[in-house]
C-alpha cells in the first residue's frame, strides 16, 4: 500500500496526479503511520470490551458527529449487526453509558469532568476499556480534521 | 494535598490520572516495548502508563506524534506548537496548553504571543501570520470542525506554503487527539505548597 491508498488521502481526494501530490509525499511516513493507528484502534488483537464490529459502528458514529458522511460510510461497512449505533441519534439500553461518553468526548470535549469517568467505572467499564474508548474517539477526532483540512486545501467545500 | 488547575498557564502542572495506570512491575513484554523501558530508562510518566492500557495504539501513536511535531521541513517547530496550542485552548486541555505554550515560548525565546493568548483568548493581538495560524487551528478544533475557505485564504495570504499548511493541519488535528486523552483521562494538578 502506498500513502495514496491510505484512508486519509483517499477520503480527501489527494492522488498521484493532484497538485498536492508532492506535498503529501513529503509527509508519506505520517500518512502511513496514521493508517497503522487506524488499524490499531479499529481492529486491535486485544479488543477488550469492544469487538471490531462495535468499534466500526462507533467510528462511523464519531465521523457523523464530525459531519463527515463519506468517512462514516467507510467505517460502517464493517459494523455488521451494530450498524444502528453508527447513527448518532440511536442509543442502546446496554450501551447507553458508553454511547453518551463517546458522543461527549467527540463533540463536547471541554465539558468532560472526573464525574464522566466515575460514571463509566460505576457502570462496570474497566479502566483499560475506558482508555481504549478514548483512543478510538480521539483518533477519529484527528483523522476527521486532517481529511477536512486536506479537502479545504483543494477547494472542496466542507 | 493538591488542587485541580482550571486556568491557562505556562507553568506546567502535574497530571493526575482518573483511571489506574498500568503498574510497571506488572507490565507485559509488549507494554514494556511500547513504553521503551530499558535498564537505563525506567522512568515512565503516569500518562504513558495510563495509555499502556491500550498498548497497540500507544506503540504506533508515539512515533506518529513525534513525526508530526518534530520531523524536519515544512512548518517551523514553534508554529506547529501554536497549532497545538490553538486546539488545546478550544478543548480546554489545561495541561496540553501549558506544555505547548511553554515550548512555543522557549523556541521563540519570547513569551509575548502566549501571554497575549492566555490574557485575551480569541481577541489576542497577533501578527497576520500568527493570527491566520491560530484562527485555522481554533476553527479546525471546533466540533464539528469549522475551518472554511476564508481561513485557508488567510493562511495563503499570510505567506504559508502548502507544506506549511499541511503541517498546521496535522499538528492542530493531532491535538484534537491528544486533548481527548489528556483532558479526559486525567486532571492537571498542583501541590498546595507550590500553588
Amino acid at each position: 500500500m502506498t500513502h495514496f491508498e491510505t484512508t486519509i488521502l483517499r477520503q480527501s481526494g489527494v492522488t498521484l496526479d493532484s497538485d498536492l501530490a508532492d506535498t503529501a509525499t513529503a509527509r508519506a511516513n505520517i500518512f502511513d503511520m496514521t493508517e497503522a493507528t487506524e488499524a490499531a484502534v479499529l481492529r486491535p488483537k486485544d479488543f477488550g470490551g469492544f469487538p471490531h464490529d462495535l468499534r466500526a459502528a462507533l467510528a462511523a458514529r464519531v465521523a457523523r458527529l464530525a459531519g463527515d458522511e463519506d468517512l462514516a460510510l467507510h467505517f460502517a461497512t464493517d459494523a455488521e449487526d451494530r450498524i444502528a449505533l453508527a447513527d448518532p441519534s440511536t442509543t442502546d439500553a446496554e450501551l447507553a453509558g458508553v454511547l453518551a461518553f463517546v458522543d461527549k468526548v467527540a463533540n463536547q470535549t471541554r465539558d468532560i469532568t472526573a464525574d464522566d469517568i466515575l460514571a463509566l467505572q460505576a457502570a462496570g467499564v474497566s479502566d483499560a476499556d475506558i482508555v481504549r474508548l478514548c483512543e478510538l474517539v480521539a483518533f477519529l477526532a484527528y483523522q476527521t480534521r486532517v481529511i477536512a483540512g486536506l479537502r479545504l486545501m483543494q477547494g472542496v467545500a466542507p | 494535598m493538591s488542587r485541580v488547575i482550571h486556568k491557562f498557564t505556562r507553568n506546567v502542572p502535574q497530571w493526575r490520572p482518573r483511571v489506574t495506570p498500568v503498574k510497571l512491575a506488572e507490565a507485559t513484554p509488549e507494554q514494556l516495548e511500547a513504553l521503551q523501558v530499558t535498564p537505563s530508562n525506567t522512568k515512565v510518566s503516569d500518562y504513558v502508563l495510563t495509555l499502556a492500557h491500550d498498548v497497540e495504539s500507544l506503540a504506533v501513536r508515539s512515533p506518529l506524534f513525534n513525526a508530526i511535531m518534530y520531523d524536519p521541513g515544512g512548518m517551523s517547530r514553534a508554529e506547529r506548537e501554536l497549532g497545538a496550542l490553538g486546539a488545546s485552548m478550544v478543548n480546554r486541555c489545561i495541561y496540553c496548553a501549558a506544555v505547548h505554550a511553554e515550548r512555543h515560548a522557549q523556541l521563540e525565546k519570547d513569551t509575548r504571543v502566549t501571554d497575549e493568548l492566555f490574557a485575551n483568548g480569541e481577541a489576542a493581538d497577533l501578527n497576520e501570520r500568527d493570527r491566520a495560524i491560530l484562527d485555522f487551528a481554533r476553527k479546525s478544533a471546533g466540533a464539528p470542525p469549522a475551518a472554511g475557505p476564508k481561513d485557508m485564504d488567510a493562511l495563503r495570504k499570510a505567506g504559508l506554503s502548502d507544506a506549511e499548511i499541511l503541517d498546521l493541519i496535522l499538528s492542530s488535528a493531532l491535538f484534537g487527539w491528544a486533548n481527548r486523552l489528556m483532558h479526559v483521562l486525567g486532571d492537571p494538578v498542583r501541590q498546595k505548597a507550590d500553588a
